[in-house]
């Protein structure tokens, strides 16, 4: 299979490392070569939190060159219009949450919140999927990257994985009451993915 | 769930996707790796993490987060004397801290072999630069192995132990940010728990021990001797590749991350240069870079950062009379920053254009934000930066610290002008006062960084008379690096041990005005840094509150949490944007109409923000948020 570049991006706090770890663990249980890294400097204090996964057996680096993702994953809309033009490859694919953590221009004043259709403009500007998922009555915001991923894996976003492998990597990484509710949420948002 | 501790002591074979950083601590386990010191910083914060995921009584070797680089060397240094296998790990500006130790290491006999971890950090993700550590091992006679990714950071370390330990000489294994964080399935053998000898073993007799001029000239002599035996040895340790794709023209000498980065540049590219991934970057085999050199007509020397080898090998070749063509960096930009896949795209292309096309230059103009890095809701230094700015004048200087406070600089709070290295502020500031009766000087000090490098500056002050304020940011914890106990936490990785309270140290120095107050209480800490600024001398003010990050997630786990938040009354917001201007919490956002709302992901109902509204529009959480508000 040739190579699937996924670029991962959110704010600390919002579980980029949770969903990138899950995405690198399903695709080992589907068989697939893979490689990760994240960077994440200072991002715990609200800054941004990258993670970038690579799929295939030419793969070196984990680190995925300019406008080269297949698929660009972001939990906050600010970092999802920043990463799709900094990572997403012509008619790729972007997903993400549409959270909004004002940075801090904003919330000073001195830039302007970035709206939704700067983000449909970015996507038809590079001829890509556009998937805007959000669940305003969503009781634990820390689910959002759990909502994502039972989106990923319902549109077979990344190709080679199904559902079981999804699970099996969610195992690995929890247990108890956490496991059973991010199983469960996963399971019921399956049911629910749909496109924008 | 996989348990990291028990993947690491496990006995039989297995495959499993590890970080770098964690790939090295079941290295250091099948080595048998008997003393692990530390100090937190990143890129290497999670070596400790996968080392504590091991409970304290399993683990095969002492580990302790030592209370800076330097005495963390020491320890190291002290047990490998005692003929126990030592391993020290620390970030990459540790080893300024650590040097005074680390330069006389490959001095003495190391009866047990001591590796020192270095965490470098290419592009300075989390660093106060990007300072290339091979300096330092050129400088102290001590060897460089540099893996490229986490299977050859457990296979190179390994390499690494077994030749500190037969040679009775310090190693570097020189890792990078990306190579520390860097995930992949890594194939680890098998291991035999064995028996372990430890007994103390230091015998004057494998000295001389004291480095004084009389022992100096031997000293010196002995650890040269072993660096050429080293030298002698690094191409048959088999950590170098040679990728021979048939090219006489082209070669590349490159090693670490910068390899992989070569690797997915020349994917499509035809012909592919030859390439020699070093894995001991010092010494050079010279043979070896002799025989490629002669083996092509151009060799480009592919090195982040600083131009070590590139001076070595061409220095080299002109002794032996080479003609090779030696590319190396061809302009700034080729000292600065990581070598990621695209910069080493471009530099190819600049040292061979036909080689690859140019990289695509960016077209898109659409401008996001910027997000820098942020104090977090609730977080006690927001409420000391808001209460300390209402007690400052505009030509007064404050001195930052390393710390999550040192992100007082940004805006809206803008206190901090100055900023250097551990425990510098003391001492920057004291210069500042220097002549000076017109502007006040306040520094800054967090509680972690007060125990590792502080002290000497703060018994300078007193000791000569200067005359600043020192607010101690006491928040419990080392917060930054995640959260690793100090001193003053009264636990260590090991259970609890006695408290070291800042004050009482600073009470022993003999500080005559320390002021103190928890940071929720805004007013009173903007008197009190007035009154301690008002001291002619030395002053302190210890402005605490627990890391409200940490508090939280304590508070979650335990049954019956209930979230709580703030809220805004929109009749009586008149807004003035306090809230989200000046105080600055990134939980309130600004609508486009000046609205002011909370956000629900982010609020944890602290409440910190209620007092700094000046028409009382935020409504306080319906009960007193935990017990520390």
């Amino acid at each position: 299979m040739s190579t699937y570049n996924v670029y991962m991006s959110g704010v600390g706090g919002q579980g980029i490392g949770l969903l990138s770890e899950a995405l690198l663990r399903a695709a080992d249980h589907a068989g697939l070569a893979v490689k990760s890294v994240d960077t994440h400097g200072l991002a715990q204090r609200g800054g941004i939190v990258v993670s970038q996964l690579r799929i295939g057996s030419q793969v070196h680096s984990p680190l995925i060159s300019a406008h080269q993702a297949d698929l660009v994953v972001a939990l906050e809309r600010h970092e999802a219009l920043r990463a799709a033009r900094k990572a997403l490859k012509p008619g790729g694919i972007l997903i993400y949450y549409d959270a909004l953590w004002q940075p801090l221009p904003v919330r000073l004043g001195q830039a302007a919140e970035v709206e939704a259709a700067a983000v449909d403009e970015a996507c038809a500007r590079l001829g890509a999927r556009l998937i805007r998922v959000h669940r305003p009555d969503l009781s634990d915001a820390r689910m959002q990257n759990i909502v994502i991923l039972a989106h990923i894996q319902r549109l077979g976003l990344i190709p080679g994985l199904d559902a079981a492998h999804y699970q099996q990597a969610l195992e690995d990484l929890l247990t108890g009451k956490v496991l059973a509710a991010n199983l469960a949420m996963f399971q019921a948002e399956r049911h629910t993915a749909m496109t924008a | 769930m996989k348990l990291m501790g028990e993947m690491l002591l496990r006995q039989e074979a297995f495959a499993e996707i590890v970080m770098g950083n964690t790939a090295l601590v079941r290295a250091m386990v099948e080595a048998g790796t008997q003393v692990i010191t530390a100090y937190p910083g990143s890129p290497t914060p999670e070596i400790a993490a996968a080392i504590v995921s091991i409970p304290a009584e399993q683990r095969p070797f002492y580990f302790e987060f030592s209370t800076n680089e330097k005495v963390a060397t020491e320890v190291a240094y002290g047990a490998s004397v005692n003929g126990h296998l030592a391993t020290v790990f620390f970030k990459s500006v540790g080893l300024n801290v650590a040097a005074d130790t680390f330069v006389q290491l490959s001095l003495m006999h190391l009866a047990g072999g001591l590796v020192v971890v270095l965490g470098d950090d290419p592009g300075a993700n989390s660093s106060q630069n990007e300072q290339d550590n091979r300096h330092y091992a050129r400088l102290a006679y001590t060897p460089v192995f540099e893996p490229a990714d986490p299977a050859e950071v457990h296979s190179f370390y390994l390499e690494a132990a077994r030749l500190s330990r037969r040679l009775h000489m310090p190693v570097i294994l020189r890792l990078t940010t990306h190579v520390c964080h860097a995930k992949q399935k890594v194939s680890f053998p098998a291991w035999q728990p064995a028996a372990v000898d430890r007994a103390p073993r230091f015998d004057v007799a494998n000295g001389p021990y004291i480095p004084l001029p009389f022992s100096v000239a031997e000293l010196k002599r002995r650890a040269l001797d072993r660096l050429a035996a080293v030298r002698a040895q690094a191409v048959r340790c088999g950590l170098h590749r040679l990728l021979d794709h048939g090219n006489r023209r082209r070669g590349v000498i490159t090693w670490g991350l910068p390899f992989l980065s070569l690797m997915d540049a020349l994917e499509n590219v035809q012909p592919r240069p030859d390439v020699l991934k070093l894995g001991v970057v010092y010494p050079l085999d010279y043979g070896q870079i002799a025989a490629f050199l002669g083996e092509h007509q151009e060799v480009l020397v592919l090195e982040e950062l600083d131009d070590l080898l590139e001076m070595e090998i061409k220095a080299k070749a002109y002794d032996l009379g080479l003609r090779t063509k030696i590319w190396g960096k061809q302009d700034q930009e080729d000292w600065i920053g990581e070598y990621t896949p695209d910069k080493v795209g471009g530099i190819l292309h600049k040292v061979w254009p036909d080689l690859l096309p140019a990289p695509p230059e960016a077209v898109d103009t659409v401008q996001v934000p910027e997000r820098p890095p942020q104090m977090c809701p609730g977080c006690g230094h927001r409420s000391a930066f808001h209460a300390i700015k209402q007690a400052l004048s505009a030509a007064d200087i404050t001195v930052a610290d390393i710390g999550c406070h040192t992100l007082g600089y940004l805006p809206p709070y803008e206190v901090g002008q100055l900023l250097m290295c551990m425990g510098a502020s003391p001492g920057i500031g004291a210069g500042l006062s220097l002549f000076n009766r017109s502007r006040r000087v306040l520094v800054f000090m967090g509680d972690s960084t007060f125990y590792h490098a502080a002290m000497p500056g703060v018994i300078n002050a007193l000791h000569n008379r200067h005359n600043i304020t020192m607010i101690v940011m006491e928040n419990g914890t080392t917060a930054m690096t995640g959260h690793q106990d100090h001193a003053g936490s009264g636990r260590n990785v090991l259970g609890t041990t006695p408290r070291i309270p800042i004050r009482r140290i600073l009470e022993g120095f003999g500080v005559e005005s320390i002021f103190e107050t928890d940071t929720y209480q805004q007013e009173q800490l903007t008197d009190l840094v007035g009154k301690a600024m008002a001291v002619e001398g030395f002053s302190v003010v210890i402005a605490r509150h627990p890391c409200m990050l940490k508090f939280t997630r304590e508070q979650r786990r335990k049954p019956g949490f209930e979230p709580r938040r703030v809220d805004i009354d929109q009749k009586a917001c008149e807004r003035m944007h306090v809230c989200v201007a000046a105080f600055g919490c990134p939980t309130f956002t600004r609508g486009p109409d000046g609205r002011i709302e909370v956000n629900p992901d982010l609020c944890i109902g602290d409440g910190s923000c209620v007092q700094t509204c000046p028409t009382r529009a935020i409504t306080p959480p319906a009960r007193p948020s935990g017990a520390n508000a």
